[in-house]
């Protein structure tokens, strides 16, 4: 195992260690990181950008008060410094720090001192369960995403489906929810999320398919690797993205892939679980404070999670659009942040997609959602996946250059 | 490859221990600051600010059963075509166009299901006997003026 | 006792399967035992996961990601369904009577007495090889081997599709719907 014995050249006082206890703790470290990063601060900011561009949508200010320049004011020491919060960072622009910014931390603070009330109808051990098991099933598929060059934190050989599979953990959470809040509109919601979710799970399975045929691998390092090179140059940058192969053709896949995905995590338009002309809040009506924060950052990392893995199956994960040969010389660390920024980049780019399609899209009805469901997309997907099983078998008869998973995978640990 | 999965049940470790450690520190501070008062008006069911009426029981679309039935069998056509997918760029050279007819009969065989069950009305989320109603009615519930569920 | 079960304590990986295997037995038990039938529903998704964790102990990792995706994803997802469409639910709480407990606890004795004996006498062969990719394994069968049961299985599916939605429709007729 090439990672342990890096792992043992760089702290060589894991050399006394047991394997099992150096990879635990490795893995740790790494599930910790991305809770802390990719998950928590994360929906916390993406909540002050939705409610900013929510303001933008509709021509009103979003929160720009609780920021640093209040910050600064509030506390007697500092009030002499809120000059500074007026500094313009890029003068041509011509705007200053946007006030709040810390409108997130004020709401998680207020959220964690609420009191946590459990309605007393409410089957109280399953109302308490609900949000472990939504939270797993939503977090668990972070251990495949690929971060950086083909580093991610587990490297399973099922890599997509494991993450198909997960992710299903979430249907009898949300209907646990519905069920233990003792309330008709929160089952109700809990039971219309749960059929949304689960049929848009086939056309989002077989998107991934059509892909995963294409690279002959399911490892998301391999289909980042094979992502390296396309129309027969080597460590092409942007031409080697999956969505630009095959002459365009996998655009379908991609957009089949994205509505299913936005449908899954009840995004508008696809949010009629949690409309709150129709059923209040859903499933998670009767949360509050606390709990219902886990939900929320478990619907937010649900929104990353099918920003990565669209961008890591069709838009090369970690990759950058320039040829990969620019920044090869480059140390080690530099390289894992050039990875782990364009991957970065390239998933909240998808979150802002899914933030300016609620704000900007009506919402569907649910017969007309299971329509698009069952009697567009998956038609489409599955002949889609037929047609590109008759594109690469048209290649592969033509004998041109077999994409190099297998060779730039030896190249992963 | 077993440590792989060490590594996965790192992940849901973490994730449970997160919530638990977060509504444990959630619980210490809200006794702390004494914002825990039970009363009957805020542990009733929300109902938009109304009393609630009627219990917390109603009878259910039967559509939701059925779209699960059929979630069903398509689960195991994705979970049967998945290894096939797998394998179809290493095994070509050896089996050529079988593989791919293969896997068109399977597709073809779900797919004549899934049109069946279309043709039938199943998929519709508001079931009507399209063959019971008058031509009026017929109109009238057309799909641009029906009701949601 | 131990080394008959095959089981290092020492190795921790040993002390995870236990746990997995504790929490398969305790779930499916009030599976079995709950009066509450949501708490049965609910127990089973323990049950479910534990034997997804059975499963990669067996380095079938294809399997136990299937297991999770067509079983909690859409068994679980029918049964909570079904259970949460009958009626009045929450005046049943009493909903596994029990007929005849003497008699199933004897016939559930000699069962495991039995399974236990078998067991424990079995010679079991334990290979020390390395996991193969199952996902590819299972490709190849299926385009090899068991082609044949790989598209009779589609047909099976077909019936099974026909017939549900049958079924359905022929309780919605009946209702008036």
């Amino acid at each position: 195992m090439h990672l342990l014995d890096f792992i043992h050249q760089l702290l060589p006082f894991t050399r006394d260690w047991a394997d099992w206890f150096v990879y635990v703790l490795m893995v740790f470290f790494f599930a910790f990181a991305i809770l802390n990063t990719l998950v928590a601060p994360l929906t916390g900011i993406s909540t002050y950008i939705e409610r900013r561009l929510a303001g933008r949508a509709q021509y009103r200010w979003g929160p720009n008060r609780v920021g640093f320049r209040s910050l600064l004011s509030a506390l007697p020491l500092t009030r002499g410094l809120t000059k500074l919060a007026d500094v313009q960072p890029i003068k041509f622009i011509g705007s200053k720090i946007p006030g709040g910014l810390l409108q997130f931390a004020a709401d998680g603070l207020k959220l964690f001192t609420k009191e946590d009330i459990i309605p007393s109808g409410a089957d109280s051990f399953l109302f308490r369960l609900a949000p472990y098991v939504v939270m797993a099933g939503s977090f668990a598929a972070f251990a495949v995403f690929p971060v950086s060059f083909w580093c991610s934190a587990t490297n399973l050989n099922i890599g997509i489906f494991y993450v198909i599979g997960i992710s299903s953990l979430v249907v009898p959470g949300v209907l646990m929810s519905g069920w233990a809040s003792a309330n008709k509109w929160a089952l109700y919601g809990g039971m219309r999320a749960a059929s949304q979710i689960v049929s848009y799970e086939i056309p989002v399975a077989i998107s991934l398919m059509t892909v995963v045929m294409l690279t002959g691998s399911m490892n998301m390092n391999d289909i980042v690797a094979s992502q390296l090179s396309g129309y027969g140059i080597e460590k092409a940058g942007l031409l080697g993205w999956n969505v630009f192969r095959y002459g365009g053709l996998l655009v379908v896949p991609f957009v089949v892939y994205f509505i299913g995905g936005c449908a899954e995590v009840n995004r508008t338009p696809f949010d009629l679980p949690e409309a709150e002309s129709e059923l209040v809040a859903g499933y998670h009506t009767e949360y509050s404070g606390f709990r219902w924060s886990f939900f929320f950052m478990a619907e937010y990392a649900n929104m990353f999670a099918v920003g990565a893995i669209a961008t890591t199956m069709f838009l090369g994960g970690p990759l950058p659009p320039y040829p990969a040969a620019f920044t090869e010389g480059l140390p080690m660390l530099a390289r894992f942040g050039e990875g782990f920024f364009w991957f970065f980049v390239k998933s909240y780019f998808f979150v802002l997609v899914m933030i300016h399609m609620r704000w900007t899209l009506p919402r569907y009805r649910i017969d007309q959602l299971m329509h698009l469901c069952w009697k567009v997309l998956i038609p489409i997907a599955l002949l889609w996946f037929v047609i590109m099983c008759g594109v690469k078998m048209w290649r592969m008869e033509q004998n041109l250059p077999k994409h190099p998973a297998a060779a730039a995978a030896g190249a992963h640990r | 490859m077993r440590y792989d999965y060490v590594g996965v049940l790192v992940f849901l470790v973490l994730a449970v221990g997160f919530i638990l450690a977060g509504m444990t520190a959630q619980r210490i501070v809200s006794r702390l600051l004494r914002t825990w008062r039970p009363s009957a008006s805020k542990l009733s069911p929300y109902e938009c600010g109304e009393e609630p009426v009627g219990g917390t029981y109603v009878r259910y679309n039967i559509r939701f059963y059925v779209i699960a039935l059929i979630f069903i069998v398509f689960d195991v056509e994705i979970v049967l075509l998945f290894p096939w997918a797998r394998v179809f760029q290493e095994l070509y050279p050896f089996y050529r166009s079988v593989l791919f007819w293969d896997m068109v009969i399977f597709i073809g065989i779900l797919a004549f299901g899934l049109a069946y069950v279309w043709a039938k009305g199943d998929l519709e989320w508001v079931k009507t006997f399209r063959k019971h109603l008058s031509p009026a009615e017929k109109v009238a519930r057309s799909p641009q003026k029906k009701e949601a569920a | 006792m131990i080394a008959v079960l095959g089981l290092q304590l020492s190795n921790p990986g040993a002390w995870v399967f236990l746990a997995f295997a504790a929490v398969t037995v305790a779930s499916a038990l009030m599976v079995a035992v709950s009066r509450n039938i949501v708490y049965s529903a609910f127990s089973l998704l323990l049950t479910f996961f534990g034997v997804a964790g059975l499963y990669v102990f067996l380095d079938a990792d294809f399997l136990a990601a299937a297991q999770l995706l067509v079983y909690i994803g859409g068994i679980l997802v029918l049964i909570l369904f079904g259970i949460m469409l009958t009626n009045k639910i929450r005046d049943i709480h009493v909903s596994n009577d029990t007929t005849n407990p003497i008699l199933g606890a004897v016939v559930a004795a000699g069962i495991f007495l039995v399974l236990a004996y078998v067991s424990l006498r079995c010679d079991w062969q334990v290979e020390d090889r390395p996991p193969a990719a199952t996902a590819h394994e299972i490709g190849r069968a299926f385009m090899g081997r068991y082609l044949l049961p790989f598209e009779a299985s589609s047909v099976l599916l077909l019936g099974a599709l026909i017939g549900a939605a049958y079924l359905a429709r022929r309780s919605e007729k009946k209702e008036g719907a």
